[in-house]
């Protein structure tokens, strides 16, 4: 029997294990929507990913390009620096090491770029190693733009802030370049298990 | 989910400046309309709040607390003038 019902999956939630909540966090069974701006809401057909910046080529991708590559289920923790965490979340998305596969380059930074402009800052090495996706669905339904669709960045290790939602591209970067709340004193990496919110956690 | 508007960043305002900025007038810096704050659109749900020009969308204020500490980029507005308070 695969089907959970969400109601045994609410009363996970509710007796979550400690062991898997960061300092400071509570566990919610909603999926908050976070945003910083309007919704947008790009067509498919006008919908394209880029490897950018230091690289020995630029890759692009379309949309059914980037649904042609091989892609992953997942189920994992995601802590929001707004303090909630949600436990058990699945989505399906491509690695990043399936978007570099082949990708020569020195950069060691990284800013992912989406539509409507925010952008933030990651270590190369930390979307790498099977740690970082570009997601593309949720619970087996295709994204909502609420919650960044049609495709976001998936760094669960990182708070949530470094998920980009409606992520459009990653620049690969010789420097480090804080993004858009890095810049307002969120924390430059922001782990949550350090508790890394803000500058000089 | 729907954007507010700048009567929902009125309180934190009136912390950092210290006078009621609802009905002070701000700039677009990118697009040049002129319109009171509290016509702003305001994204109260993400690490910080954002104002942004009901015209153009382009951000005109972020709005941070941590630690305690109330801090206002005011990054893309080209003017922001308290309006001529009525009388004494
Ligand atoms: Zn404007």
């Amino acid at each position: 029997m695969t089907p959970i019902s969400r109601g045994f999956r609410g009363r996970r939630d509710a007796s979550a294990d400690p062991s898997r909540v960061p300092p400071g966090q509570y566990v919610t069974g909603d999926f908050p929507v976070l945003s910083a701006g309007p919704t947008p809401h790009t067509q498919l057909a006008d919908w394209s990913f880029a490897i950018q910046g230091e690289v020995d080529e630029p890759r692009t991708w379309t949309w059914d390009e980037f649904r042609a590559l091989p892609s992953e289920n997942l189920t994992t923790d995601i802590h929001c620096v707004t303090k909630w965490s949600k436990l058990d979340t699945v989505w399906t998305g491509a690695s990043v090491d399936t978007l570099l596969d082949g990708v020569d380059t020195s950069a060691e930074y990284v800013t992912a770029w989406s539509d409507g402009g925010y952008t933030t800052n990651l270590p190369l090495e930390d979307l790498t190693g099977g740690r970082a996706w570009v997601a593309f669905a949720y619970d087996d339904e295709p994204l909502d733009p609420e919650h960044g669709g049609p495709a976001r960045l998936l760094v669960p290790h990182l708070y949530f802030w470094k998920s980009a939602k409606w992520v459009r591209g990653l620049e690969l970067k010789l420097e480090d370049e804080p993004g858009f709340w890095e810049t307002y004193g969120y924390h430059n990496y922001g782990d949550p298990w350090r508790e890394q919110r803000y500058w000089g956690d | 989910m729907n954007a507010l508007d700048g009567n929902a960043i009125a309180g934190s305002l009136l912390d950092v400046f210290g006078a009621e900025m609802t009905t002070a007038t701000g700039v677009c810096g990118s697009c040049g309309t002129s319109a009171p704050v509290a016509e702003f659109e305001v994204y109260l749900r993400a690490p910080g709040a954002v104002a942004r020009c009901r015209s153009c969308r382009s951000v005109l204020m972020v709005l941070v607390t941590i630690r305690g500490l109330t801090c206002v980029d005011l990054r893309g507005l080209a003017a922001l003038g308290l309006a001529p308070t009525s009388g004494g």
